[in-house]
């Protein structure tokens, strides 16, 4: 074991109601950047939360600095200089910068803060994240997204640090404040920090860290120096396998239009959205999370009601006033909502239950249910989706992702709709149902019914999806067919926004010279 | 995640929102325990005389505890329970004696207006988001108010016309608790059998999901008010004919012996998950730990002590096992 060695993972694993690590061996070194990759479900973040005290492993130790370290929380690994930033922001909105910064730690005296000092230091910090323009006395809540982050990122660089977890830490940030970013990770890493950096984004991975670890599967796949792989090298191993190009090798006719959106509007968070989308047709929309995408299919639901603009529906097409689930549901519309947990599943009730949600009357006869009628249907769909249980009975909680999203989906199997909202369908699910579910949307195409998918996986959309849209900054920017996109060019487009809002903020917000 | 061997997946089988065995089992331990104890420390608890007094007094708070286990089956709570019982009254009592009406007609006015009531609660609560603790709260003090007003603050003698209702007929049994018995079976029946009590659970485990899946809940929430309300007003009923007046006074404080009975039977406060038979489970319990406390002589301060201690350990046996089975992910 060489000198530099700062934390050594052996053995480590982690099974909740299935197994989701396994066998983890891994050293992380002073003054590296050690980029950790896998795909949605892969292990990443409980990999990384084991580390940073915030679940236990059950199986394996770890060894950190030299000594036996198994930390019984967050705080405990804090104290120990080992930090991380999660996805979820942890700031307090109604706080100031600087109350947020030093939150742990208040300057003052006998509970009395002292607000001269806790200024000094909130503008020190800042200063090193390039944080500068911003008075600290701002309340977070009036910042916007990707400044909120920067600054859960300088709250967890303030005091001893000599491990440093970034979870997806450009998710919302623009490509200026990426720079600003990867400068810090720089100037740590020659301080000794030891960063492991979690990521997709191959690009952005290849800049910043010196190894790269694939998780696939809860399994460490490699772990080796990053130049030796390239970007098609790294996917195969994050999949295991090669993605082809086109999914379903049958061809669908694509019809009339059943779904047309004009002009559609909520506040700014979605700006004037028009598109049609045709019979036998997957349109895909992808954009940056916090464009707008799940804002634009909520109101096309009915779920938030629009300011602005109509939405057809129906052969032909015609307007319809959609105000509530209620009334998109009597219209023909299903949405698949992509917090699956929050929204969409009755977690701790049967499959059978959640199947039938919303569509009782199906098994019921003047108000009473018929159980043996709902098992068999629930049965039925257990079948044809292939979800995989202990039966109608089992509670969905227990099930995978990738089988809980099955049971919401088949919900509306056996309802009578003709366009189907999907947010993220393969979100948190792993890669043997991801193919299921792609072969789902594909046959629901077929048959002739309209689909609308939005996906933060540029390859998914690009497997299945006949045109993609793109939203950025609440705006559908661009329409791309297939043949006629990549995924420089989606990417391109989905940041397009942001430049031209972000330059407008910062002259609103800083006061420059206008 | 992994795919999930279907050897690792045996979940435990079961109807929605119900409660498992193992809590009948153990609200049956705990009751008979109670049994056994009371026997063992007063040589008149195990007597025909406890039993009919039981019979007799449980019907009220086991029409409201059934009312209130629908109510926290949604994630709601009603709090004028015990006033809208009071208000009920008054208005039987003004009915009758006021405008000279005749029993039957009077006792459906009285339901009928607890029934508004509990509609007015529910519809509040819907139409403006705000939590019915809130709502219930300032209906507790308007309907005590209303009774306190409609009576001249006055407790209103009726007479006997309610009495049959209490009367024991056989072994102590009283009509009063029949129908009980038979509200118990029919609400159990409903919350397990019927599209209504399906959609109760589905909005308090998770009123989103109903609502995206195409359910309006608000219709749901307010007849849940309503239902409490009615059975409020059958409550009322009950106590007037066993007291034979109407009294303004009634009822007060009774919403937290309700809650704490269904509480102990494990519905849960948070919604989604409850079983009117284990409320029944939990009537009983209560209702057996005051006559036991009474046989022995424990005086009221610590009669009130002893039922508390049992309310806050029965939540946290609760606790504990929906921890080991409840929402895991």
């Amino acid at each position: 074991m060489s000198v530099d060695v700062l934390l050594t993972i052996s053995g480590v694993g982690k099974t909740y109601a299935q197994q989701v690590l396994d066998g983890i061996d891994l050293t992380l070194r002073h003054g590296e950047v050690l980029a950790l990759t896998g795909e949605n479900g892969a292990g990443k973040s409980t990999l990384s939360k084991i580390i940073a005290g915030l679940e236990s492993a059950s199986a394996g130790s770890m060894e950190f600095r030299g000594q036996p370290y198994q930390p019984a929380s967050r705080a405990a690994a804090e104290r120990l200089g080992v930090r991380m930033v999660m996805q979820e922001l942890n700031l307090l909105p109604t706080l100031s910068v600087a109350e947020n910064l030093f939150l742990h730690h208040l300057p003052g005296r006998f509970g009395w803060i002292d607000r001269q000092r806790l200024r000094e230091q909130a503008r020190e910090a800042m200063v090193r994240m390039g944080l500068d323009a911003i008075d600290p006395d701002t309340l977070v809540a009036d910042l916007g997204i990707g400044h909120q982050q920067m600054v859960e990122i300088a709250r967890n660089l303030i005091g001893d640090c000599h491990l440093l977890i970034l979870d997806e830490p450009t998710a919302m940030l623009t490509e200026r404040e990426v720079e600003l970013l990867f400068a810090q990770v720089e100037l740590l890493r020659q301080r000794g920090v030891a960063i492991v950096y979690i990521s997709h984004r191959l690009e952005e991975l290849k800049r910043v860290a010196q190894r790269i670890a694939v998780l696939r599967d809860g399994r460490l796949v490699c772990v080796d120096p990053i130049q030796r792989y390239s970007s098609e090298e790294l996917v195969r191993l994050m999949v295991g396998r090669e993605l082809g190009e086109h999914l379903d090798a049958q061809e669908r006719r694509i019809g009339e239009p059943l779904l047309r959106v004009s002009g559609l509007g909520r506040s700014d968070k979605v700006i004037d959205v028009s598109f049609e989308v045709c019979a036998g047709e997957i349109f895909g929309l992808c954009g940056l999370v916090g464009a707008g995408r799940t804002e634009l299919l909520r109101l096309i639901y009915g779920a938030d009601t629009a300011d602005q603009g109509t939405v057809e529906l129906g052969q032909p097409l015609r307007v319809c006033r959609i105000d509530s689930p209620m009334a998109a549901v009597r219209q023909g519309l299903a949405l698949i909502s992509e917090d699956r947990k929050g929204e969409g599943l009755l977690l701790s009730e049967s499959i059978s239950a959640n199947l039938v949600l919303g569509n009782l009357e199906a098994v019921s006869r003047a108000g009473v249910l018929d159980r043996a009628a709902e098992q068999a249907l629930a049965e039925r769909r257990i079948d044809a989706l292939r979800i995989r249980s202990a039966g109608p009975g089992q509670s969905v909680g227990e099930l995978s992702g990738g089988n809980q999203q099955k049971v919401v989906i088949g919900r509306w199997l056996e309802r009578d709709c003709t366009v189907l909202l999907f947010d993220e369908p393969t979100r948190g699910i792993d890669v043997g149902a991801k193919l299921d579910i792609y072969a789902l949307l594909a046959e629901l195409a077929s048959q002739g019914k309209a689909l609308l998918v939005v996906s933060s996986d540029l390859r998914e959309l690009m497997l299945i999806c006949d045109r993609i849209g793109v939203i950025s900054a609440g705006r559908l920017v661009d329409t791309f067919e297939r043949g006629g996109w990549s995924q420089g060019e989606l990417l391109d487009a989905a940041f397009s926004g942001y430049q031209k809002r972000e330059a407008l903020l910062s002259d609103a917000a800083f006061g420059s010279l206008q | 995640m992994k795919i999930s061997s279907p050897g690792t997946a045996l979940g435990s089988k079961r109807s929605a929102g119900q409660l498992s065995l193992g809590t009948y089992l153990g609200l049956s331990a705990a009751l008979l325990g109670m049994v056994v104890l009371f026997s063992l420390l007063s040589s008149h608890f195990l007597s025909y005389a406890t039993f009919s007094t039981l019979a007799n007094q449980i019907p009220d708070l086991m029409v409201l505890a059934v009312g209130m286990t629908f109510v926290l089956i949604i994630g709601g709570i009603d709090l004028s329970v015990g006033s809208v019982l009071a208000l009920a009254g008054s208005v039987v009592s003004v009915a009758m004696l006021g405008w000279g009406w005749s029993v039957l007609p009077a006792a459906l006015l009285g339901m009928g207006c607890a029934a508004l009531v509990g509609s007015l609660t529910g519809s509040i609560t819907v139409a403006w988001r705000i939590p019915s603790f809130i709502v219930s709260l300032g209906v507790l003090e308007i309907a005590r108010g209303a009774a306190y007003q409609l009576t001249d603050s006055r407790t209103a003698y009726i007479g006997d016309a309610l009495a049959w209702l209490s009367e024991p007929f056989a072994m102590g049994v009283s009509p009063s608790f029949l129908i009980a018995l038979a509200v118990v079976v029919l609400a159990q029946l409903v919350l397990g059998r019927t599209v209504f009590g399906r959609y109760l659970i589905g909005i308090g485990t998770n009123e989103e999901a109903v609502r995206l899946a195409g359910v309006d809940p608000r219709p749901y929430r307010i007849l849940v008010f309503s239902l409490m309300g009615l059975l409020a007003g059958l409550a009322a009923l009950f106590q007037i004919s066993r007291l034979e007046a109407a009294d303004p006074n009634a009822g007060s404080g009774l919403e937290l012996q309700v809650i704490a009975a269904v509480v102990i039977g494990g519905t849960s406060l948070m919604g989604g998950r409850g079983s009117v038979v284990s409320t029944f489970f939990g009537v009983l319990i209560i209702s057996v730990l005051a006559a036991g406390l009474a046989q022995i002589g424990a005086s009221e301060p610590t009669k009130r002590i002893i039922t508390g201690a049992v309310i806050v350990i029965a939540v946290i046996l609760d606790t504990y096992r929906s921890r080991r089975t409840g929402r895991r992910n």
